[in-house]
């Protein structure tokens, strides 16, 4: 225990950071050396060459891609997201409050959804072909097919405006009191557990039968062990690590979701941040935005992978 | 079929255990078919005294493993007991329910796995596994325990047995870890231990060393046991009585010598004399058709070597053994043989040319010359190709052979392996095993091959099966003049078909020669354990070879 | 063969309602009662003998809309799907045969793809692009073909170790012999459960970029459109966005069933007859 364990550890968040900056450079590539002129497609056709012209040297096109590559990672790294396009404001205090609303709502929709989902899914190993179980399949199947927005405005018509329970528009704003707060989140953090649910439950569901069905489980059984007692002593040890990397995966999966969930509720997080902007071409904003949900959803990956190492005895404890 | 008059059980007596007219199903569930109920075990009655060890023997699907569990009132993966009774110290323990199976569990009856390195948990340290049947049924205090735990890890001879528990299963071999379920399965004092196939996923020279420990255990502890095993020889060793299953019917019961010496039944004959065939072994004739001169081969780029100047050569018609034990290369020498893992060095020359060293390189006649049938036929055939196809395209492939013809040829081919023409249309999947490998066989054949590389050919099948293949090449090696070059880690098959041998230990050739050469006193270290590792169909073999001993196995 | 009675109710539901679906696309020209564009009656009227569905937020008949939305999301998505499968398959497969450095580089390269979610790396592509459907089909197409190269590439690996490769490759067939005879045949029925898979997908990813604005362009509409389009009357409980969301759900969970079905046919690779 100790070296190779950290040094394991250390080999992947390295890892991660190398990704990190790979994905920093093709998101950059991505907005900026596609065919045709970027400022002249931003204008539309009918712009004028000076138009054009003021916004290339506005954008720094005149510069090489390399050097504007660096300029905007640097920025970064300095904490300098440059300023939008469109309102010239910017970007930083404008993402730091949304990112905070975004965190919010990811955070209660999780807070929910996982205890949930692990829950449901021991019921369903210790239940199985039962209710509980079935419903697991039919639900993935539905959470599979149905889109985000179908769910979201099932939940708009049926509980905000026939029983008039939650408001259908989710505003928040600063100082707003917890409990209004929690009560204008309500809708789409129901709206984003239900999505992730049924995935979390069923994959849940197999890590604890996989680790049910090994040999280890049946010599607990046969030592005369009660059900409950192989389920912590021998199953769980065992479970934590496959249903953490679970909870982890689908995490990365809520924060991508939360994009839609937040257009349908009108909430003010990152996600309608970053459509509104992508609608007005404002090349700065997509790309400070795209770079901060692809660094969440690496991170959580990230994490999902050091549980799987800080778990496995064969690595806690080598030879 | 021999039925025991029902009585009321003998309370108090000798007798341990007492199954009556055991019946045991379970439902299969064949994709896109309806489900089927099928008999595992039909009318079983086995009679255990105290003490003693009743040994279980029979092929796969005999339902020997599925006894042994019945004793503990346990179905394996959806099994049903649906008729009999199983008294265990004189009362009926499928009437107690789960609370009372629950009880004995652990207490009464211990299990050993045939992998304990499956059957240990991974998260827990082994003296916690080991101790933990005898705290959870109050057998002694957990000091206590481990006391016995260490007593008995020095019983079944392993090494440290003081700070052995301290480790994890993974950090334990696997020899080792099956002695620490032996220990754990007497830790809580039971008057019965089922072992299922202790020994089978060893190689043979731990197996032996395990075999004696088990045995050994037994004796001085004074525990009865159910040793199931497919080997008749390894359960000579430790059973008093033997029972031979087939089909999950009982085919003969007797005392150790009586099945071995003087079998009753024309089954357990068979199974007896299994390993003898007749053959005779040939002379070297002048010329070899291949020689494997200094060959030197290696993994990932020369960082682990696998072969380490290793040359033999095989004469035609002829069949040399490459013996050794999982790790000593025996397979890579195939690979390096085939082109699949050119040489770094050292050369492979057919019929007085030198191969080139690259699969890619070689032309098609020398691909044709050298054909291999593998370990298991089931991955070895294309599941969507039907037994025509399969042994039809080196037919079209290297004679250009089409319609007709080669139907008429793959059909002589089926005459050969003694499958009827009818085969041609099915699928491998509908196939038994046997019928399998000898379908690869036919496809080897329709090469016209001067060798065939044989991988661990018959270790994947029940012995009898095995037997029919063995008998099968020898008389296709008459006919066709095909020289083997037959991988095994089995002496016994080697016995039988060998006419030189090579011993493989650590990417080495430790011993090569004539097969009455290799055979004969005085032997170097390694191939006297290999030797004297092998179970002979004797009593009291164990202990003599147990004594004999010069080196020990490479898995302790 | 493929006998009809073995095959479970739900995956012939699934059939059925899928082909229908398929059917109204293809003949919507034909059955649809108004034309696309035309507004016929007033913003958001109920249903009636002349509207079955009612109208939408600016009049036109929905029912007339929804068919003329399955073609577009369905043209697109078969598209898309197209693009993502040859592109992924044909990768795939070679990067597990050649395998070395080769595989080496674009296993890297996919990983890279995919450690930004297809959402996001789609918004940041479509900030720059021009509105068209072939941006659309081809960002789309070729943003999923890192699923299909993943996963096509696993499969033929998986088959490629197997000794009957071996076999094959000992007997000197060429790469393209084991490439279309030995492997393809046993990858093909998980690729044909994946396909469906990814049609699914490519539906609902069309559909939450239409939705976004970022989709198809006005006056055309997808079902993703039509629910940006009608999404202000659920407010005053006037549910027409819910339609064409219903619509997409329906057809998601039809092609669902079948390519279930498809997948659990065929776990295993035991299969001869009645398995192909």
């Amino acid at each position: 225990m100790g070296a190779s364990l950290v040094k394991l550890v250390g080999k992947r968040i390295g890892l991660s950071i190398i990704l990190l900056l790979a994905v920093s450079v093709l998101i950059f590539v991505g907005t900026q050396i596609l065919p045709g002129d970027v400022a002249q497609s931003i204008l539309g056709q009918s712009a004028t060459p000076e138009a054009v012209a003021n916004l290339r040297a506005q954008l720094g096109l005149n510069d090489p891609a390399y050097v504007r590559y660096f300029r905007w990672l640097f920025g970064l790294l300095t904490g300098d997201l440059g300023n939008a396009l469109s309102s010239g404001l910017p970007i930083g205090p404008a993402i730091s409050e949304r990112l905070a609303n975004t965190l919010f709502l990811a955070f209660w929709a999780a807070a929910v959804s996982v205890p949930l989902a692990i829950l449901l899914g021991l019921i369903a190993v210790r239940h199985r072909n039962g209710f509980v179980d079935k419903l697991i399949s039919a639900s993935t199947l539905a959470a599979v097919s149905l889109p985000e927005f179908f769910i979201g405005y099932l939940l708009i018509y049926f509980v905000a405006v026939k029983l008039g329970w939650f408001t259908s528009v989710s505003t928040v704003y600063d100082g707003m009191p917890f409990l209004s707060r929690m009560s204008a989140i309500a809708l789409p953090a129901t709206t984003l557990t239900l999505v992730v649910l049924a995935q979390m439950m069923r994959m849940t569901r197999a890590a604890i039968l996989n680790v049910m069905q090994s040999a280890y489980v049946e010599t607990a059984e046969l030592k005369g062990l009660s059900r409950s007692e192989i389920i912590w002593r021998h199953a769980f040890p065992n479970a934590v690590a496959p249903i953490i990397n679970v909870v982890m995966l689908n995490l990365a999966y809520l924060v991508v979701g939360v994009v839609v969930i937040e257009v349908i509720f009108v909430y003010p997080g990152m996600g309608q941040y970053l459509v509104d902007h992508v609608a007005k071409r404002d090349v700065p904003v997509v790309q400070d935005c795209g770079l901060i949900f692809a660094a969440v959803y690496i991170g959580l990956n990230m994490l999902a992978d050091i549980f799987s190492i800080l778990s496995n005895p064969r690595l806690r404890h080598p030879k | 079929m021999a039925r025991q008059a029902k009585n009321a059980p003998d309370r108090g007596s000798d007798t341990l255990l007492d199954i009556r007219n055991l019946r045991i199903e379970a439902t299969a569930y064949p994709p896109g078919e309806a489900p089927r109920n099928l008999v595992i075990v039909d009318d079983v009655s086995v009679k255990l005294e105290r003490g003693k060890v009743l040994g279980l023997i029979g092929e796969s699907g005999a339902g020997k493993s599925t006894i042994g569990l019945s004793s503990m009132g346990y179905g394996r993966g959806g099994v049903r007991i649906t008729g009999g009774e199983v008294f265990l110290n004189g009362r009926d323990i499928l009437k107690g329910g789960e609370r009372g199976l629950r009880k004995l569990r652990g207490r009464e009856v211990c299990y050993v796995a045939q992998s304990a390195a499956a059957a240990f948990n991974p998260a827990h340290r082994l003296m916690r596994q080991v101790v933990e049947a005898s705290l959870k049924h109050g057998v002694s205090s957990r000091a206590e325990a481990e006391k016995r735990a260490i007593a008995l890890f020095r019983e079944v001879s392993l090494p440290d047995p003081e700070h052995i528990g301290e480790r994890y299963p993974h950090q334990v071999s696997g020899g080792q870890l099956q002695r620490v379920m032996t220990a754990m399965a007497l830790c809580s004092k039971p008057d019965l231990i089922v072992f299922d196939e202790p020994t089978t996923a060893l190689d043979v020279t731990t197996q032996i060393d395990v075999l004696a420990a088990i045995k050994k255990a037994i004796r001085d502890t004074g525990v009865a046991a159910l040793y199931i095993t497919h080997d008749l020889a390894v359960v000579a060793q430790v059973a008093d009585d033997i029972m031979v299953l087939r089909h999950g019917k009982k085919v003969e019961k007797g005392d150790t010598h009586q099945i071995i010496k003087e079998p009753r039944q024309e089954y357990t004959n068979a199974l007896v004399s299994v390993h003898s065939i007749p053959h005779e072994e040939q002379k070297p004739a002048a010329d070899p058709i291949l020689s494997v001169k200094n060959v030197t081969a290696a993994y990932g780029g020369g960082d682990v070597k696998v072969l380490k100047d290793v040359s033999v050569d095989i004469y035609p018609g002829q069949t040399l053994a490459v013996v050794g034990e999982s790790g000593s290369g025996k397979s890579t020498l195939a690979r390096a043989i085939t082109g699949l893992l050119p040489p770094m060095a050292g050369s492979v020359e057919f019929s007085g040319r030198t191969l080139p060293p690259r699969l890619a390189n070689r032309t098609r006649n020398d691909l044709r010359e050298l054909q291999m049938i593998y370990q298991m036929a089931d991955v070895a055939m294309n599941p969507r190709q039907t037994v025509g196809t399969i042994i039809g395209r080196p037919i079209e492939f290297y004679f250009g052979k089409r319609g007709r013809d080669r139907d008429r040829m793959v059909a002589e081919l089926l005459d050969k392996i003694e499958m009827g023409t009818g085969f041609a249309d099915r699928y491998p999947a509908e196939l038994s095993g046997g019928q399998k490998q000898r379908v690869c066989i036919a496809r080897a054949l329709a090469a016209k091959p001067s060798l065939i590389i044989c991988d661990e050919v018959t270790s994947a099948l029940d012995p009898l099966v095995a037997n029919g293949i063995l008998k099968l090449l020898l008389n296709l090696q008459k006919e066709e003049n095909v020289a083997y070059l037959f991988i095994t880690h089995d002496l016994a098959t080697v016995k039988s078909i060998a006419d030189s041998i090579a011993v493989m230990y650590r990417g080495s050739v430790v011993r090569y020669g004539s097969k009455s050469e290799v055979l004969q006193p005085p032997f170097d270290a390694y191939t006297d354990l290999l030797l004297s590792s092998v179970p002979e169909m004797e009593l009291g073999w164990l202990e003599k070879a147990m004594a004999g001993r010069r080196m020990e196995a490479a898995g302790n | 063969m493929l006998n009809i009675k073995r095959i479970p109710i739900s995956a012939l539901i699934g059939l059925f309602v899928t082909l229908l679906f398929v059917l109204a696309a293809i003949f919507t020209p034909w059955i649809a009662p108004y034309q696309n564009t035309e507004i016929v009656g007033d913003v958001w009227a109920p249903a009636s003998a002349a509207h079955w569905l009612g109208t939408d937020n600016l009049g036109r008949d929905l029912l007339t809309r929804l068919l003329y939305g399955a073609r577009i999301t369905l043209f697109i998505a078969f598209l898309a799907t197209a693009l993502s499968f040859t592109l992924g398959a044909s990768l795939g497969f070679s990067a597990a045969v050649i395998g070395g450095w080769f595989d080496e580089l674009l296993s890297r390269f996919i990983d890279l793809f995919m450690s930004i979610p297809t959402l996001i790396f789609a918004l940041v592509v479509l900030s720059v692009l021009p509105a068209t459907t072939l941006t659309l089909i081809l960002v789309m197409g070729i943003l999923d073909s890192t699923r299909v190269f993943r996963i096509s590439r696993a499969v033929a690996v998986d088959i490629n170790v197997m000794d009957f490769v071996e076999a094959a490759k000992l007997r000197g067939e060429g790469r393209l012999w084991i490439i279309f005879r030995e492997i393809l045949p046993n990858a093909l029925s998980p690729l044909v459960a994946e396909l469906g898979l990814r049609f699914i997908f490519a539906i609902l990813f069309l559909s939450a970029l239409s939705f976004l604005g970022l989709g198809v362009q006005p006056p055309e509409s997808d079902w993703g459109g039509m629910v940006k389009d009608n999404k202000d009357g659920i407010v005053f409980g006037i549910p027409a966005a819910l339609l064409p969301a219903a619509a997409i759900s329906v057809l998601a969970i039809s092609v669902n069933l079948v390519a279930d079905w498809i997948l659990n046919r065929t776990t295993d690779l035991k299969g001869g007859r009645g398995n192909g």
